[in-house]
């Protein structure tokens, strides 16, 4: 993949101190935030762009007091608006590298027009999207994206709403990135991260995030220790689809879908695991991997989709660029005097 | 009746030039009033806009009233269907005028609804061949008002214009629907013999404007030819008007409608600042132009983000301003409820944003096509929390590019978002327009901090202002975050201090009080000290002045004061209106200006004349009710 040329590039090699911001951070001991906040001040001088040319953007909730944390340009919004807040950053000035901190109550309900809109277009941006099912600045009521039955504050008797899966929404909204992160895996959020990062386009990664106080273990079923193994499947481009404890696990492509097999059963090998192609044009596979979710399948994590598409903000600043090679109006005097215009003496 | 449909042959034309000398008087007219009305797909609004284009390049003032429905076609026929645009043309003009002098109806739906519009002895273009049964069924006349007494009183020139246009455009062998859009051309060109223009004017608009569609050059070039030697040649039209030219200031002018001028303005200001534009906005009615025009100017590095929703339209043009374009967004009543919440962020981060608001008939979707100052209120005060912003209403089509360039001056230059409230009437309608120099312009110097500032902190501010910084992202040196929650003077870092809260409130107060200093006087039109003070604002401009002047004239004790600075209001405005024994403020809502004043100078009485009908004031009303107050002791 092409780096993004855009944003201009850091002459000195900058560490993670250099994004440490000198605020107090108040989010609850414990909670899934602190790990994705130290993969971001990680990734951050890796990526190489000059530390003025980072601006985060975030909305309300508890993901949303991000920018405070970390020593970019930062600004933080109001409820839902972060995604369009950034649009007018990016296009603004194409120079910044624009990163968005988001929440499944601030992108997937209040601010759900903003996020499909930004996606259908492509900006440059690259948006965390913290999902821990639950609103937690409010203490503890359902989210878009809480599991049906799911009991909270306002749904004493389990939640009558069929859930949003993001990646489903990003794909649907012709997203060309998509990737899912887990926060007790730093590792593999700091690699995503970076290759969000890369991408040119709307980035989408969505961080499978921890509430400890309102939504303990709502991720238990991916992150256990006994269990995770079964129930995650680590993507790796140009790599077959193996999961499971043994490593013995894989899945196929049937006519009808995905098929989980095991190696060894009935003679399949690697070779007839269906191999990662996370640039394919087509996201057909992309968005069958983004809905497996576990008991039956494993969760996909890593990136799912990084297509190459065209950016709403390269398209702005070549549409300006071409308009200039051979305009007749140069300057607004230019304007004010053409067409009809007539001399009182 | 003789009937043309080929050009005229030279000795035709100097024949019929020595017939018009002889039939008809040329009167001389200060000014005319004439309103086209017809369906809302008869191309009224281009006719008018043509016509009134043509009184400007015939050398005249002007003023337009664009009058339509909020339905792209109504129901054809009927009275809900009708569109009309009226001009005013003269010596000098400040409104499109209360009556005609002239109405031009294409149909009977259209004269049921204009007729109390026309002035008695006034005369009526009308089309013979939509007169059928049916239409003047559906129009809501009990028999045909042409055959009955409906028009006593009025001269009444019935033209088979459908029929004559068929005609005149037959050997063109366009389809009959092509053929009968060009009726409105036919009467165009009636008018044009009844004001002696010079068809060219025409005949060169239509080469622009179809250039991809040569057959409709000719066909309405055909149409307006046939029109003019139609009017020429029967006797109906009896008088044809000169009126004299327009007695304005020296320069180069041109036509302009508000909404236009205000995209204008704004380029300018962004020539002259040097801060890129960006317009986040969505579409609405009567707003839309002013994005549609910024949309056409790329070359002028205008960046124009057609957003999601009016919300999108804010919160991308407030990330545009933290990255430091120079922001706006474009909306009318129903969107700037929508922006609320978003515009007490830009107030709490203190960055520079215009949002205009082009105000039409409220509440809700109310009268999306029609006019009303209504929004005042909302303006000033509809936001959660302590929220002041800048306001600016500006009055008239052309000043809409000075009060545009002016409020994103002031805007940048204090770091405070502001809003400027046109409406309807002045977005849509248009007047001449003194094309100026952007050199000539005030010079705009935003506060933007220096690079690697050591002095630099979000919230320290100039104390003589109160304005902070605008620290630009991409600067070395000046790292910093800002957001809603509220922020510690001097450091910005978040604070929920109780001292420090109220603080902060009262500097984003006083910061926007203090732009006061920076602002002109209020004037005053007429004597210092009268009897009565008429206080009007925004986008009545025209109308109440040309009731004051009129009255003034009369030798009446009247002045006017027409506010163009809301928030905040001039500095002198406590003292002049001591001056007059009587104070009435006219507005175009159930009286909101009136009621700031109010609560502003609460030692003075203010009478109030208020119309919310979605029409602009006329003349005679304002100055029936001037009197009125001038005779009470």
């Amino acid at each position: 993949m092409e780096e993004n040329l855009t944003v201009d590039r850091t002459r000195v090699p900058l560490g993670k101190e250099d994004f440490v911001s000198d605020q107090m951070v108040k989010w609850c001991p414990g909670c899934g935030d602190h790990a994705i906040l130290s993969s971001l001040a990680n990734v951050f001088p890796k990526i190489g762009y000059r530390k003025e040319n980072f601006c985060v953007v975030s909305g309300i909730g508890c993901s949303s007091r991000f920018p405070y944390y970390v020593n970019t340009y930062g600004f933080h919004g109001i409820h839902g608006r972060a995604n369009a807040i950034a649009t007018g950053v990016k296009v603004s000035n194409p120079h910044l590298s624009v990163w968005v901190a988001t929440g499944d109550g601030d992108s997937m309900a209040i601010g759900g027009n903003h996020f499909i809109h930004i996606i259908r277009r492509n900006v440059d941006i690259n948006i965390m999207l913290f999902n821990n099912q639950i609103y937690g600045l409010t203490k503890g009521q359902y989210s878009p994206t809480s599991p049906m039955g799911s009991v909270t504050k306002t749904s004493p008797q389990g939640t009558i709403e069929h859930p949003f899966n993001p990646g489903e929404l990003v794909l649907g909204a012709q997203g060309t990135f998509f990737a899912r992160a887990v926060d007790t895996n730093p590792k593999l959020m700091t690699e995503i991260m970076f290759e969000a990062a890369k991408h040119d386009g709307t980035s989408v990664v969505e961080i499978l995030q921890n509430c400890v106080i309102f939504n303990e273990g709502a991720h238990q079923v991916i992150t256990s220790k006994d269990l995770r193994d079964e129930h995650q499947l680590i993507l790796k481009n140009g790599e077959p689809m193996i999961f499971g404890k043994n490593k013995d696990k894989g899945l196929i492509l049937r006519p009808h879908g995905l098929e989980i097999v095991t190696l060894g059963q009935y003679g399949i090998t690697e070779q007839d695991l269906l191999v990662h192609d996370q640039y394919a044009q087509d996201p057909g596979i992309h968005l069958m991997l983004a809905k497996m979710t576990p008991p039956y399948f494993p969760i996909a994590l890593g990136v799912i989709r990084s297509a190459l598409f065209p950016t709403y903000d390269d398209l702005v600043e070549e549409q300006i660029k071409r308009s200039k090679v051979n305009a007749v109006i140069k300057n607004v005097d230019d304007l004010m005097n053409s067409g009809d215009t007539w001399e009182i003496k | 009746m003789s009937f043309k449909n080929k050009p005229l042959t030279l000795p035709e034309i100097i024949y019929n030039k020595f017939m018009t000398q002889k039939k008809n008087k040329v009167v001389t007219k200060e000014d005319v009033v004439v309103k086209f009305v017809g369906d809302s797909g008869d191309g009224m609004q281009l006719t008018g806009n043509l016509f009134s284009d043509t009184a400007a390049l015939e050398g005249n003032d002007l003023a337009n009233f664009p009058d339509y429905p909020a339905e792209i076609r109504g129901p054809h026929n009927t009275v809900a269907g009708v569109s009309g645009f009226q001009v005013h043309i003269g010596k000098r003009v400040y409104s499109s005028g209360d009556l005609c002098d002239v109405l031009v109806a294409m149909n009977p739906a259209s004269l049921k609804a204009n007729l109390k519009w026309a002035k008695k002895g006034g005369t009526i273009i009308t089309d013979l061949d939509a007169y059928d049964e049916k239409a003047v069924e559906k129009s809501g006349y009990s028999s045909n008002p042409l055959e009955d007494n409906t028009l006593q009183g009025y001269n009444v020139i019935k033209a088979p214009i459908t029929t004559l246009t068929k005609d005149a455009l037959k050997h063109l062998n366009l389809d009959p629907k092509t053929a009968e859009k060009s009726r409105n051309m036919f009467a165009l060109g009636m008018m044009y013999f009844m004001f002696n223009w010079k068809q060219e004017i025409a005949f060169d608009f239509f080469a622009k404007k179809f250039k991809k569609k040569p057959e409709l050059i000719e066909s309405n070039k055909i149409a307006l030819q046939a029109g003019f030697n139609y009017a020429e040649t029967v006797e109906a039209i009896s008088v044809t008007y000169n009126v004299p030219a327009a007695t304005l200031e020296k320069g180069r002018y041109r036509n302009i409608s508000g909404n236009v001028a205000t995209a204008w303005g704004f380029l300018a200001a962004s020539e002259r600042s040097g801060r890129p534009l960006f317009l986040g906005s969505y579409p609405i009615t009567p707003a839309t132009e002013i994005l549609m025009e910024l949309a056409k100017y790329k070359s002028l590095g205008a960046k124009v983000f057609q957003a999601e929703d009016e919300i999108a339209g804010i919160c991308s043009a407030i990330g545009a301003s933290f990255a430091g374009s120079m922001a706006l967004t474009t909306t009318s009543g129903p969107g700037l409820s929508l922006k609320s919440e978003a515009i007490g962020l830009a107030v709490m981060t203190e960055l520079p944003l215009v949002i205009v608001d082009v105000q039409r008939g409220g509440p809700s979707t109310g009268l999306p096509t029609k006019s009303e100052q209504s929004d005042l209120m909302q303006a000033l005060f509809g936001r959660n929390g302590e929220c002041p912003v800048l306001i600016i209403a500006a009055s008239s089509p052309s000043d809409c590019f000075m009060s545009a360039y002016e409020i994103a001056k002031l805007s940048m230059e204090h770091m405070t978002p502001a809003i400027l409230l046109t409406d309807g009437y002045i977005g849509q309608g248009s007047e001449l327009f003194k094309i100026p120099k952007v050199a000539d312009l005030a010079e705009i110097k935003p506060p933007i901090a220096e690079p690697n500032d050591p002095d630099y902190k979000p919230f320290k501010r100039n104390p003589k202002t109160l304005v902070r910084k605008w620290a630009l992202p991409g600067t070395e040196g000046l790292r910093h975050r800002v957001g809603g929650l509220e922020k510690e003077n001097i450091t910005g870092n978040v604070s929920m201090n109780a001292e420090n809260h109220q603080l902060m409130t009262e500097l984003r107060y006083n910061k926007v009080m203090k732009i006061a200093d920076h602002l002109p006087e209020q004037q005053i039109f007429g004597a210092a000290e009268n009897d009565l003070l008429v206080v009007s604002w925004g986008g009545t401009f025209g109308a109440v002045h040309t009731a004051v002047e009129e009255m003034i004239n009369e030798g009446k004790p009247v002045s006017h004061a027409h506010f163009k600075y809301i928030m905040p209001l001039p500095k002198n405005t406590e003292s002049l209106l001591g001056k007059y024994k009587k104070i009435i403020v006219c507005e175009l809502n159930a009286g909101q200006f009136v009621n700031y004043l109010r609560m502003n100078f609460p030692q003075y009485k203010y009478r109030q004349y208020n119309k919310i009908q979605g029409l602009p004031f006329n003349v005679s009303e304002l100055k029936d009710a001037f009197n009125k107050i001038i005779k009470e002791k």
